[in-house]
């Protein structure tokens, strides 16, 4: 097992994707500054000096404090306070988990869906490719948002407010995960048919083997690198999603806020000059969207078959 | 040649392949009049052969005359359009995927291109692991692996290179692994669909030897699909020479290169380069080559044959045993005009 995951290691190490990675500045920054957000969402709880779901911490005597380096800052909140009376910094590390959980949550569940229809449509062709992909096609031709907001607001009607803040998040990973499958599944559909003429599956077929198999074990597997591509830009776009329906009101609810919550809780105040409550978690949110697009970019670059043949 | 059952049969198989599409694109206005319009591509036309247990049959044919079509019919690759395909007495064209399994073991395919042939998101290790587990459900992991080692050492690939993957090896060196790959599953029979016409010259005899001795040390009996002559004389005991999706002529090896009968093959075998010749001396066919869209009324080498006649023109002549002990679907030579 140890030499197994040494020598995979070792492979990754001689791999194209290292070598280009070392030498492009931006997909390093991009890279660490992504995994600094990541890790400050995921140990939240661990760093954030106050928890903002627990009300009993919360003074509302403390409303709308400026950040500490500002006049009538309090060193006891390091970013100021909303106009609940929560620490910002702590909403924003509580927030980020929010928007990266949505994002690669519905990432996730369009993937699966977009992977699952795109092998079907793609090897089985024929009626159940006309049918998957007018489907696909029909999705597509609305927007993504206005499928989301439609939904999300009959949920929010026929839930309630109290109920529809306990399962928001599932909501919005099931809204935003079901409103892009279409960009996976044509992606992964256009490789397919590349992949399944070629002789590897034709031998696969002349084994025997069923036809399950040769879709996710033998084609599936040549797909991937597109897939990752697209992925990674889909993560931004579902947090910026996420964030557009928070801030119309239909996404993650004030008392569990995720970035676009935030943003759009602060905006309220942003003219009695409480700036700090809508642009600094506004600034987190763009810097986030900004490295995984760069990120995306950037594998975009390494994977692109006619740029290096692997 | 009468004897023994043939291992494979083929029984009048024929393909075609759909060019007009779908419903709506068939439809067409012809003088205001709406009418459906069908086209096809036939690719195989009426091919009768056996395979004899332990023979090498080779078939040979200019590019696009259905030899490919054949190997990936008999293969279960392609559905035929018309006749049949028989293994050991049974009929299999018709089978379900689930009575078909035992066959697959007994057939295997050897490809064209060994860079696309081999899956390139997997070791040689997997490649050669999969179909056996998946067909010896019952074996342990080491009689398994012990079947690829033997496998890969009996086409010459060092069992220790089975970690690496298919990009990592040349081409002679895929090819090997493709065949090694066929042999896993301990087949009878090996269908090659031009498995050397992708190599170096200098790897094609070594790759051909391999061939030739995993045929004597397993008892194999081969379909091979090439255009390639010189293989021929060298690799099979019958040839069948093909002209658009027929077969027009049948012989032993020898027996073809030295008296070859139909016209067609006449032509093919003085188109050989050979050493000695000062001006090459081959025969020039004349004619408009047909195409297998419109195919040709009667023998479809009519329209470039020296020999036609108006019999030629209308009736589709039938393969007849000649005195040299070949087959030839020839009206000229039946009737003793050639």
């Amino acid at each position: 097992m140890s030499t197994a995951t040494l020598s995979r290691w070792s492979r990754f190490r001689e791999s194209f994707l290292w070598y280009s990675f070392k030498r492009d500045k931006i997909a390093i920054v991009s890279f660490v500054v992504f995994v600094l957000i990541v890790a400050a969402g995921v140990f939240a709880p661990l760093l954030a000096p106050a928890d903002p779901y627990d009300l009993t911490q919360i003074n509302i005597m403390n409303s709308e404090l400026p950040p500490m380096w500002l006049d009538g800052g309090d060193p006891q909140f390091p970013l100021g306070t909303d106009a609940q009376g929560r620490d910002l910094l702590s909403t924003i590390l509580y927030g980020t988990r929010v928007s990266l959980l949505i994002g690669f949550g519905a990432v996730l569940l369009q993937s699966l869906l977009g992977i699952l229809f795109g092998l079907l449509a793609g090897y089985l062709g024929g009626r159940v490719d006309a049918l998957l992909m007018r489907v696909a096609d029909v999705q597509l031709s609305f927007s993504t948002l206005m499928v989301a907001i439609i939904v999300g607001a009959v949920f929010k009607a026929s839930f309630g407010n109290l109920m529809f803040g306990e399962i928001a998040i599932y909501m919005l990973i099931l809204i935003i995960g079901v409103a892009e499958w279409p960009q996976i599944a044509r992606t992964v559909r256009a490789s397919v048919l590349a992949e399944k003429k070629k002789e590897y599956v034709d031998a696969a077929k002349v084994m025997g083997f069923r036809t399950n198999r040769i879709m996710f074990r033998h084609i599936l597997p040549n797909t991937l690198s597109p897939i990752f591509v697209i992925g990674t830009v889909q993560i931004a776009n579902a947090i910026i999603s996420e964030a557009a329906l928070s801030f119309l009101g239909l996404g993650m609810p004030e008392t569990q806020p995720s970035l676009g919550s935030l943003i759009k809780s602060g905006f309220d105040y942003i003219q009695s000059g409480s700036w700090w409550i809508t642009l600094i978690p506004g600034l987190v949110l763009v810097v986030l969207v900004l490295v995984i697009n760069l990120l995306g970019d950037w594998l975009r670059d390494v994977m692109n078959p006619r740029l290096y043949k692997g | 040649m009468t004897a023994p059952a043939p291992l494979v049969e083929i029984r009048n198989l024929e393909k075609r392949f759909d060019l007009s599409g779908n419903f709506l694109e068939q439809l067409r206005f012809r003088n205001g009049k709406l009418t459906r319009h069908q086209e096809y591509v036939h690719a195989i036309n009426g091919v009768n052969l056996q395979v004899q247990k332990g023979e090498a049959l080779c078939v040979v044919g200019e590019s696009g005359c259905g030899k490919s079509t054949v190997a990936r019919t008999v293969m279960g690759l392609l559905s035929p359009s018309g006749g049949e395909v028989h293994y050991g007495g049974k009929r299999i064209d018709d089978m379900s995927g689930k009575a078909v399994l035992p066959y697959r073991r007994k057939m295997q395919m050897i490809f064209q291109n060994p860079y696309a042939s081999l899956n390139p998101r997997m070791t040689i290790q997997q490649t050669l692991e999969e179909p056996i587990r998946f067909h010896h459900p019952d074996w342990t992991k080491a009689d398994i692996k012990n079947q690829v080692q033997d496998v890969m050492q009996s086409v010459g690939i060092d069992p220790d290179w089975g970690v690496r993957y298919a990009h990592e090896f040349s081409g002679g060196q895929r090819q090997r692994i493709s065949i090694a790959r066929a042999l896993a599953v301990d087949p009878e029979f090996i269908v090659a669909d031009e498995p050397i016409s992708a190599l170096d010259v200098s790897i094609q005899a070594q790759v051909l030897n391999l061939m030739m001795d995993a045929q004597e040390a397993r008892g194999l009996t081969y379909l091979f699909i090439t255009h390639d002559l010189a293989v021929v004389e060298h690799f099979g005991t019958r040839v069948a020479v093909m002209y658009l999706g027929t077969v027009c002529e049948l012989a032993d090896t020898a027996t073809l290169f030295d008296s070859p009968r139909h016209p067609y093959t006449q032509a093919l075998l003085s188109a050989i380069p050979r050493l000695e010749d000062h001006r090459p001396n081959h025969i020039r066919l004349h004619g408009e080559v047909s195409t297998p869209v419109n195919l040709p009324s009667g023998c479809v080498f009519h329209g470039r044959c020296p020999y036609a006649n108006d019999r030629c023109r209308q009736e589709i002549p039938a393969l007849i045993a000649t005195d040299s002990g070949s087959q030839v679907a020839c009206h000229a030579v039946e009737e003793g005009r050639l």
